[in-house]
């Protein structure tokens, strides 16, 4: 079957200033994801995890090499990719409700304005949003924010979604929460999903699989770690699992080698 | 203001008036006094019309104002286009630099005599001094305003993939929105002050012909009126444009 998203062999240089050879980022990164899957890259900070999300959303450009989604090339951004941002990216001069609709308006140019109410109510629902509806961003947490983030990405029911550290900026306790209804509103739409971290449990708890992607430069993706421990998940539950702490005490044994870590 | 402020400034100004009344005492220049009771005359009858050099106060302002707005706006609507034109790229942006930095440096007065053998007309020499006043704060700091917009909400247009319109009225305009105010707020302010001297020298009807009309009358009591009229006019305008950018303002 095939892949709906398809990486083949991207690589991604950068002109260092008063270096000679570009600085090469990482070298022909290959992946598939099926549709519906969940797949986590993890890797250290600077291993270039976020610049492989950003050429994937078209926001970045790539060296060498293409991305294909459901077998056609792309090159630039666009609605079939939706990202959720780490620094979350909302129009600080609009209120959540105007965020999400600018999103939803922008998919579904023609839908009559009852529909696009009925459709931004629905996921402002889901990331319990209701009541904040015409708060502005900079009038709201951290956790709200990405909430926020999350509903206009979602709303707009997009084949593949890239999730780009998405839960780094949120405080323990509500990334749980926040965590919940990003499954819940995965399992409800059956979206793709690519996401870059470096938190473990979080990488488990959510993900099929798991990349474990070494440090740069010619950074690759040097194992892939699926994670069959059954759905639905809670964090509660997955810790009890037998092959819970086998899996996670790989990958922490991973990042902790050398060459998984430019400083070690 | 809070009540302390208000204390003094109210205090100051009763020193002033104090001081003026003093210095005028027994001198050609007009008490405060005199002014007033002149004032009440020219207030008592804003609206009247006895024919086209002989008209109240408030038609004069508003002769003024019409003026003022006409050329600002065309100019604002110029400068907000050409400034994101030049905002959205660095190249232009500094190649084009050079020449705003000068052309804003000269005084729209100093445009005149060109403008008046060029087009021949005053009331179309008014309009184009008050355009060339009103153009650079805006265009500098609309520039200014775009090129500084995060990439984080273009990278969210693009996702979005916004049209070009919808880009710049969804996105850029509200994102810049605050220096483009801003740069209105200013050239607003350049414009006024531009247009008075433009009136005076082209007689053209207004605040800026009646001050002067009122020099060759000799009258130092109107004169004073006719520039306390001018401050609070500004004064006005400009309030107007601190709540706009109010609304207009946001938080990241």
């Amino acid at each position: 079957m095939m892949p709906l998203l398809d990486v083949d062999r991207v690589s991604k240089k950068y002109v260092v200033p008063g270096m000679k050879e570009p600085y090469c980022v990482f070298r022909d990164i290959s992946l598939q994801i099926r549709e519906g899957e969940f797949v986590s890259v993890i890797g250290h900070s600077g291993c270039g995890k976020s610049t492989l999300l950003n050429i994937i959303a078209g926001i970045d450009s790539a060296d060498e090499g293409v991305i294909r989604l459901k077998g056609r090339e792309v090159r630039s951004p666009g609605l079939d990719r939706m990202v959720v941002f780490q620094n979350f990216a909302l129009m600080p001069w609009m209120t959540v409700y105007q965020n999400v609709r600018l999103a939803v308006q922008a998919a579904y140019p023609h839908w009559s304005r009852s529909r696009i109410h009925e459709r931004v109510s629905h996921y402002l629902e889901l990331v319990n949003l209701k009541g904040a509806e015409d708060k502005y961003p900079s009038a709201l947490s951290g956790g709200m924010k990405q909430r926020c983030g999350l509903a206009r990405a979602f709303a707009v029911q997009p084949p593949m979604m890239l999730l780009d550290e998405p839960f780094a900026q949120i405080d323990a306790l509500t990334r749980g929460t926040i965590q919940d209804e990003l499954i819940q509103m995965w399992n409800e739409t059956g979206v793709t999903i690519f996401m870059v971290t470096h938190d473990v449990d979080e990488a488990i708890l959510l993900s099929d699989r798991i990349l474990l992607m070494s440090a740069g430069p010619f950074a690759q993706i040097r194992e892939v770690v699926p994670i069959e421990i059954p759905r639905p998940r809670t964090r509660g539950s997955i810790i009890e699992h037998p092959d819970y702490y086998r899996l996670r005490n790989r990958i922490i044994q991973f990042l902790s080698e050398k060459g998984a870590s430019q400083a070690a | 203001m809070n009540s302390k402020s208000l204390l003094l400034c109210l205090l100051f100004g009763a020193v002033f008036l104090a001081l003026w009344q003093l210095l005028a005492q027994g001198s050609e220049m007009p008490t405060p006094g005199q002014v007033a009771s002149v004032s009440l005359d020219f207030l008592r009858d804003p609206f009247y019309d006895a024919g086209p050099n002989d008209k109240g106060i408030a038609i004069l302002a508003a002769y003024s104002l019409v003026r003022l707005i006409s050329g600002f706006v065309l100019a604002s609507v110029v400068a907000v286009v050409l400034g994101v034109v030049l905002g959205r790229s660095q190249t232009l942006f500094a190649a084009v630099n050079p020449y705003i930095q000068i052309l804003r440096s000269i005084s729209p007065i100093a445009w005149m005599p060109l403008l008046l053998y060029s087009v021949k007309d005053s009331e179309m020499t008014a309009f184009f001094v008050i355009f060339m006043a009103s153009l650079w704060p805006t265009l500098a700091n609309t520039a200014f305003g775009v090129s500084s917009i995060r990439r984080e909400y273009l990278n969210v247009a693009a996702i979005l993939q916004m049209k070009p319109s919808e880009k710049f009225f969804k996105v850029i305009l509200p994102a810049a929105g605050p220096a483009i105010v801003a740069g209105l707020k200013i050239s607003m302010g350049s414009a006024w002050v531009a247009l008075i001297p433009a009136e005076a020298l082209l007689g053209s009807l207004g605040l800026g012909y009646f001050v002067w009309n009122e020099w060759n009358n000799l009258s130092l009591p109107s004169v004073i009126f006719a520039i306390l009229t001018i401050g609070v006019v500004g004064v006005i305008v400009d309030w107007l444009f601190s709540r706009l950018a109010r609304r207009l303002a946001y938080t990241d």
